[in-house]
């Protein structure tokens, strides 16, 4: 229900983007959109957003900067630690009863997650038998997760974190570090497909045994949340698992029914027989 | 007393943020007619103690905010540890984990301006005591869209300079001490 003027103008220009480029952010969340795009309006130097939505549609260099604000790259590797630690914990025993497993990560942003999990699956010694997709709608978002390289400022956060999850190993065994710069071992994606993939208008592509979406879903508004978590449980094998963010929940979902809780702290799902 | 009908108050706080709201927030009766949103600085690592401590001493039910629920009347939300707190145009709230502003997370400005957006002249936007400028730009905003936009009195606030910057940027605002708040807060009507 658009206000202002303003708002009117945001409208036609999520639907101008979802013409012209086939972007869909029109049921995200709106009230942090409208910020992001007003830091866009002032920091990419547009008088409105009309002007704005003129540059989108004519000149091709627009979307892509417009796209690092309206997606949210904020991560972190091991975000959560409890969350990784009732994964290795109380997932992974299952897990391990699979001869071959397949782990998607819905909204991988920098790839921060990813290498997480597979860090993590291959301390647990599930790694080999274990296919991960790593997928996201931001194409510099998944360029950056293909290269796995880090600023080395952020290092010490994803070890503090790392450590919290009961790990057996180092964070340090799987980087090299040099000019500021850590670089993740290229082993740690040789079993990772990255692709563009969208939860808003995108399908089911593959049977899941885990997926970890997290702090995807509050940036969306509940119809959309809603659309994501109906393509989850139709892409989960029987008794597979979904992880949320930290305060990311089913509760208001119509999809609730179709997962059970399995660790109810950390927003561990288990689908539930159909 | 203001006469006119309220849709909701929002309130943002910082260094001494406890001390105040434990004057103000007990004070509030059971049968408050409006949602109360608080963003209270609060490190990220720890999980919002606030919760459960506002929960023992208050008559109106004190809950975390949840990411797109409705803001329900009579009923206390404090914005998550490391999540903005945001107001949609139709009353829900969501929750983000962007970049801090103001080296904050959860931020006032954040709260106050989405609130401000989402609810207009039907707005009751508070800032009370801190020791930085979070706010400021929010409650400037509040008062643009028609609400109304209060600071504590810098001058008892136990750290003047968050009210002082918010008032410097919205000299508009009505500056109250808590014992003004104690006696204006339950005088606020529904719409
Ligand atoms: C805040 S990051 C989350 C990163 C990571 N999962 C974590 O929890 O730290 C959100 C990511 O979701 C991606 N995203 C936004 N909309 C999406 C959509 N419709 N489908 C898939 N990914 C999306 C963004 O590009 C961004 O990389």
């Amino acid at each position: 229900m658009p206000h202002s003027v303003e708002d009117i103008e945001i409208q036609l220009l999520l639907e101008a983007l979802y013409h012209q480029y086939h972007y869909d952010f029109r049921h995200y969340a709106r009230a942090s959109v409208k910020r992001r795009l007003i830091q866009a309006r002032t920091q990419l130097g547009f008088s409105s957003f009309s002007a704005m939505q003129a540059a989108l549609l004519h000149d091709l260099s627009t979307l892509p900067r417009l796209l690092n604000y309206l997606t949210v790259q904020v991560s972190e590797m091991f975000r959560d630690p409890a969350y990784f630690r009732a994964l290795r914990e109380k997932i992974i025993p299952h897990l391990r009863t699979y001869p071959s497993l397949k782990v998607w990560v819905a909204g991988c942003s920098n790839g921060e997650e990813l290498y997480s999990l597979s860090i993590l699956f291959r301390e647990e010694g599930l790694e080999q038998r274990t296919m991960f997709y790593a997928t996201d709608i931001n194409p510099e978002a998944l360029r950056a997760a293909e290269a796995g390289i880090y600023p080395l400022d952020q290092i010490r956060k994803f070890t503090e974190n790392h450590q919290q999850t009961a790990a057996p190993t180092s964070l340090s065994d799987y980087y090299t570090a040099d000019y500021g710069r850590a670089a993740f071992d290229k082993t740690l994606r040789e079993r990772v497909v990255f692709s563009d993939h969208s939860l808003v208008t995108d399908a089911v592509f593959g049977e899941m045994h885990l997926i970890s979406c997290r702090n995807v879903l509050i940036y969306f508004d509940r119809s959309l949340q809603d659309r994501a978590l109906g393509l989850f449980r139709d892409s989960l094998a029987r008794k597979g698992f979904l992880g949320l963010g930290a305060k990311e929940s089913l509760r208001f979902s119509k999809h609730a029914e179709a997962f059970a809780d399995f660790v109810r702290e950390e927003k561990i799902y288990q689908r539930r027989e159909p | 007393m203001s006469g006119a009908p309220f849709q909701a108050v929002v309130i943002g706080a910082s260094a001494g943020a406890v001390q105040a709201l434990l004057r103000l927030l007990p004070a509030l009766p059971g049968d408050f007619p409006l949602p109360v949103l608080i963003v209270v600085h609060v490190p990220p690592d720890r999980d919002n103690a606030l919760v459960s401590l506002f929960r023992e001493k208050c008559t109106l039910p004190v809950k975390e905010a949840e990411d797109k629920e409705r803001a329900e009347p009579s009923t206390i939300y404090f914005a998550p540890s490391d999540y903005h707190l945001l107001v949609e145009q139709d009353g829900t709230l969501s929750l983000s984990s962007e970049q801090p502003v103001n080296y904050s997370r959860p931020a006032i400005d954040v709260l106050l301006a989405t609130a401000a957006d989402a609810w207009g002249a039907g707005l009751c936007a508070i800032v009370l005591t801190g020791a930085n400028d979070d706010g400021a730009a929010g409650l400037k905003a509040v008062a643009g869209a028609g609400g109304v936009a209060i600071v504590e009195d810098p001058a008892s606030a136990q750290f003047p300079t968050m009210p002082a910057a918010a008032l410097a940027a919205c000299p508009t605002a009505r500056v109250m001490t808590l014992a003004d708040l104690l006696i204006f807060l339950p005088g606020l009507v529904a719409a």
